[in-house]
C-alpha cells in the first residue's frame, strides 16, 4: 500500500465513474477535496462507489457530521469525508435534510467507522440514522433534552443527571442463554478507574476470565469545544484547541491555524512555521511519553514511568520559556505566532536533542526484550490492516499493523516536506507492536528537530497582513493607518471568507481533522473536529472479545485514548 | 522538638521529667489527631482532564510529592481521604464524583485543582458543572488552567494548615458532640 501526494484535480471528471442513475453535483474544492452534493436516497450508491470503483478505492471514513443552517430551506446537512490510503483522493459528500425529516441511511454496512461519528451526529443534531445498529445518545446523558450544536439551543443550558440514572446496556441486565451463573458475570471498568486514564467506562460480560461482550461508554468529560468555538473568535478558539489533546496541545493548535491560514489563503511566515515545527515534534514525543510511560505502569512497570516523565519536565521547561505555560500553552496565532522564541531557544532545543535520547535508549533496554512485558503485550488486541482501515484508524496504531499512512508525508503541511525522516511501521499491528512504533517516532521526531533547528530562520514569526494580525504596538501609537486595523481588529475580529474546508495534520494519535464552515463574519459558524482516538476507541469493545480483563489494561494503554480529544 | 509544628497547641505541650528530658508530652488527643492527619494524607486523584496530567508531574520524580507526605496515590475511595478533582467536572460525571466521594474514609479533604473544577473555567457551557462545589464540599481551590505542580504542593500545604487548625469543610459539617444527632431528633419527634 502506497500513499501519493493528492492531486489537484481529478485526472477525469468524477461523475463518469458514478453510477449512472446517481443524479449528484460534483465539483472540485479549493481544499483538495471533491464535493459530491447527493439526495440521501442514493447516498449510499455514491459512498458504495467511492468505496469500491477500482480508480477510487476510497477505503477510509474520515468522519461524518452534521451541521445546522436554519436560514435554509433545507435545515440540515451531514457531512461525510471520505479518502483513499493508495492514491490519496478525498472527497466530502454532502446530503441536504428537511428539519421536519431528518433521516438518512447509516453507512455502517460499507464502512465500520461510521458507527461513533453517526451516533454523534444524533446526540447533537438529533439526525436519525436508519439502519444503525445502536443509535443512541454518546457525548451527552441519558437525562439531557435536545440537540446542543444546533443553532437554537443555548450554549448554556445545562440538565442534571441524578444518581438513578445510570447508563448500563441492555445485554448486562438480561440473562441470555446458556448463561452459567457461576461462570459469568457483569464487570464495569471505570469512569473512575485507575487504568482508564481519565473518563472511559467500559462494561464487559466476563464468562469465566474471558470477555465475551463489551460496551463502552464516553462522554464523561464533553466539554462542549465545538459549541463554545461558535460563540468565540477565531483567534480566542486557540485555547480551546489547546485542551482538545492537551498531551501535545501545540499540536492541535498548530492543526487548526493551518486550517484557518488556508481558507484566508495566507501563510505563516518561515520562522514561525519552523518554530512550529519544532515544538510539535516535542510535542509528539511527549505525548507518547504519557502513553508508553502510562501503559507500561498500567502492566507493573513503574520505573519507565519516572524515567519518561523526566524529559518531559525539560520539554515543559522550553515550552513555558516560549510562552509562559507548561501544559496548554496558547502559543500559536492564526498567522504566526503569539510571539518570538526567547534569544537562547535553539540552545535549549540542542540541548534537548543531547538529553532526551538516554531516556529512551533507558526505556528501551529495560523494556524492548523484556520477558514479562512481551508475553503480556505480543498477540494482545492485534488487528489487521484492514480492520483497522475499515474502523477509521490513523497514526501509529494504523502504522503498528503495517499501513504506511503519515499526514505528514501524505499531504505535507509547515513545511514537513522538507524534512528527511521516515514512517516507522510494524505488522503485528498488537499491542506491543504499537510501542515498538511509539519508540521509533519519538527518535524520527528528534531527526525532525535536528533538521529544523539547523535551518531555523531569522525574521519575523506573526504575519504582517492586517486582516489578520494585530500590527506592533509601537506602530499603533505612531501611525493612524495602524490604529485603524488595531482597532477594526479588536472590535471585528478576523474575517474568514464565507465557505467550507477540511483540514488536516498528524496528530499524536493520528489524523487531526478540522471541517471548518465559516459564514463570513467574525466567528466561525461550525468546527467539527475529526479526533483520532474517537474512530480508534470504537474499536476498543470489539477488540477485546476473546482477551482477559488484564489484556484489555494492557490493550487500552496502547492506544492512547485521551479523554478531551474523545470527548471534546 | 523537631517536627512537632502544632504551634497553635504550644500551651498543651508541657515537659513532665524533672530532669528536663522531654519523654512525656501532653496535649489534646484532636491536636495530635490532627498533626499525624495532616502529614499522612492519601490522595485520590479524581483526575480527568489536563489537570491530571500536571496532577502526574507533582508526584513525579522532579517535585515529588512524597516530601509532604501525600504520595501514597490511592485510587479506591476507601483507602483514601483526600481527594484532588483535577479537570473538568461534567453533568454526566457528576454523580459519580458525589458517589465516590461518600465512599472516602472519614475524615475527608477535598482540593478542587484548576479552573475547570473551582468554577467551570471558561467552559460555561450546556454540559459542564460549574464549579464541583456545586454538589460537594471543597477545602482548598487551586487555581490555574492547569496549575503549576508548584501551585498544588501550595495547595495541599495549605490544607495541611488547615487540618492542624481544625478548619477544614469535615471540621465544620461534622455533627458536634453536644447537639444531638438530626437523624436522633428527627426520631424524637
Amino acid at each position: 500500500m502506497t500513499v501519493s501526494s493528492p492531486r489537484k484535480t481529478a485526472s477525469h471528471p468524477l461523475s463518469k465513474l458514478l453510477p449512472s442513475e446517481v443524479k449528484a453535483t460534483v465539483e472540485q474544492a479549493s481544499d483538495d477535496h471533491t464535493v459530491i452534493t447527493v439526495e440521501r436516497g442514493q447516498l449510499i450508491d455514491v459512498l458504495r462507489a467511492l468505496k469500491e470503483h477500482r480508480e477510487l478505492r476510497c477505503n477510509l471514513l474520515v468522519d461524518v457530521c452534521g451541521v445546522d443552517y436554519p436560514d435554509r430551506d433545507r435545515r440540515f446537512e451531514v457531512v461525510y469525508h471520505v479518502a483513499s490510503l493508495e492514491n490519496g483522493r478525498r472527497f466530502r459528500v454532502k446530503v441536504p435534510l428537511d428539519e421536519g425529516d431528518a433521516v438518512v441511511p447509516s453507512a455502517y454496512g460499507l464502512y465500520k467507522a461510521a458507527d461513533w461519528f453517526e451516533r454523534e451526529a444524533w446526540d447533537m443534531f438529533g439526525i436519525r440514522f436508519e439502519g444503525h445498529p445502536n443509535l443512541k445518545r454518546i457525548l451527552t446523558h441519558e437525562a439531557f433534552r435536545g440537540h446542543p450544536l444546533r443553532k437554537d439551543y443555548d450554549p448554556g443550558q445545562r440538565w442534571q443527571l441524578t444518581e438513578a440514572e445510570e447508563m448500563v446496556p441492555d445485554w448486562a441486565t438480561t440473562t441470555q442463554d446458556g448463561d452459567d451463573h457461576f461462570e459469568t458475570q457483569i464487570l464495569n471498568l471505570g469512569p473512575s478507574h485507575p487504568a482508564t486514564h481519565g473518563t472511559l467506562r467500559t462494561v464487559v460480560r466476563l464468562d469465566g476470565e474471558v470477555i465475551t461482550n463489551a460496551e463502552c461508554e464516553i462522554g464523561y468529560l464533553h466539554r462542549c469545544f465545538e459549541k463554545m468555538s461558535e460563540t468565540h473568535e477565531w483567534n480566542q478558539v486557540v485555547p480551546y484547541t489547546d485542551r482538545l489533546n492537551y498531551c501535545s496541545s501545540m499540536i492541535n493548535g498548530v492543526g487548526y491555524t493551518t486550517a484557518v491560514e488556508r481558507m484566508l489563503g495566507i501563510e505563516a511566515p518561515p520562522r514561525a512555521q519552523v518554530v512550529q515545527v519544532i515544538l510539535s515534534e516535542l510535542s509528539r514525543i511527549m505525548d507518547h511519553c504519557v502513553c508508553l510511560g502510562a501503559n507500561l505502569v498500567d502492566l507493573g512497570a513503574l520505573t519507565n514511568f519516572w524515567y519518561f516523565f523526566q524529559p518531559r519536565e525539560e520539554i515543559y521547561g522550553l515550552l513555558e520559556a516560549c510562552a509562559g505555560g507548561r501544559l496548554t500553552i496558547s502559543y500559536v496565532r492564526v498567522g504566526g505566532l503569539a510571539h518570538d522564541v526567547p534569544a537562547d531557544f535553539e540552545e535549549r532545543v540542542r540541548y534537548l536533542l543531547r538529553y532526551i535520547p538516554k531516556f529512551i535508549d533507558d526505556v528501551e533496554r529495560l523494556v524492548t526484550s523484556n520477558t514479562i512485558f512481551r508475553d503480556r503485550t505480543e498477540g494482545i488486541g492485534a488487528i489487521t490492516a484492514e480492520e483497522a482501515v475499515a474502523w477509521g484508524w490513523t497514526g501509529p496504531c494504523l502504522r503498528a499493523s503495517g499501513v504506511p499512512y503519515d499526514v505528514r508525508k501524505a499531504y505535507p503541511y509547515r513545511g514537513y516536506d522538507q524534512y528527511e525522516f521516515d514512517v516507522p511501521i510494524a505488522s503485528a499491528g498488537d499491542t506491543y507492536a504499537r510501542y515498538l512504533v511509539r519508540m521509533e517516532e519519538m527518535r524520527q521526531s528528534l531527526r525532525i528537530i535536528e533538521q529544523a533547528i539547523d535551518s531555523l530562520p531569522d525574521g519575523p514569526t506573526l504575519t504582517d497582513d492586517h486582516h489578520v494580525a494585530l500590527p506592533p504596538k509601537q506602530k499603533v501609537y505612531t501611525e493612524m493607518e495602524s490604529l485603524i486595523w488595531h482597532f477594526k481588529l479588536i472590535y471585528e475580529g478576523i474575517k474568514v471568507p464565507a465557505g467550507d474546508a477540511y483540514s488536516l495534520c498528524e496528530g499524536a494519535n493520528g489524523e487531526l481533522g478540522y471541517y471548518i464552515v465559516s459564514d463570513g463574519g467574525g466567528k466561525p459558524y461550525r468546527i467539527k473536529v475529526r479526533p483520532p482516538c474517537f474512530a480508534i476507541f470504537q474499536t476498543y469493545p470489539h477488540m477485546l472479545i476473546g482477551h482477559m480483563v488484564p489484556d484489555s489494561i494492557a490493550i487500552l494503554g496502547s492506544l492512547n485514548i485521551i479523554a478531551g480529544e474523545l470527548d471534546r | 522538638m523537631d517536627g512537632w509544628d502544632g504551634d497553635s497547641e504550644a500551651e498543651d505541650v508541657t515537659m513532665r521529667q524533672p530532669d528536663g528530658s522531654s519523654t512525656v508530652l501532653t496535649t489534646r488527643v484532636d491536636a495530635m489527631l490532627a498533626w499525624v492527619r495532616k502529614n499522612s494524607l492519601w490522595p485520590l486523584p479524581f483526575g480527568t482532564a489536563c489537570c491530571a496530567i500536571e496532577f502526574m508531574s507533582s508526584v513525579s520524580a522532579h517535585y515529588d510529592l512524597a516530601r509532604f507526605g501525600a504520595e501514597v496515590v490511592r485510587f479506591s475511595p476507601r483507602q483514601s481521604d483526600m481527594m484532588i478533582v483535577a479537570g473538568t467536572i461534567t453533568d454526566k460525571m457528576a454523580p459519580i464524583v458525589k458517589r465516590i466521594y461518600d465512599q472516602m474514609a472519614e475524615p475527608k479533604y477535598v482540593i478542587s485543582m484548576g479552573a475547570c473544577a473551582c468554577t467551570g473555567g471558561f467552559y460555561r457551557a450546556y454540559h459542564v458543572v460549574q464549579g464541583v462545589d456545586e454538589f460537594i464540599p471543597v477545602d482548598v481551590y487551586v487555581p490555574g488552567c492547569p496549575p503549576t505542580p508548584e501551585a498544588l504542593i501550595h495547595g495541599i500545604l495549605k490544607l495541611q494548615e488547615m487540618i492542624q487548625r481544625g478548619e477544614t469543610q469535615y471540621d465544620r459539617l461534622k455533627p458536634s458532640k453536644d447537639r444531638v444527632a438530626p437523624a436522633v431528633e428527627a426520631a424524637a419527634e
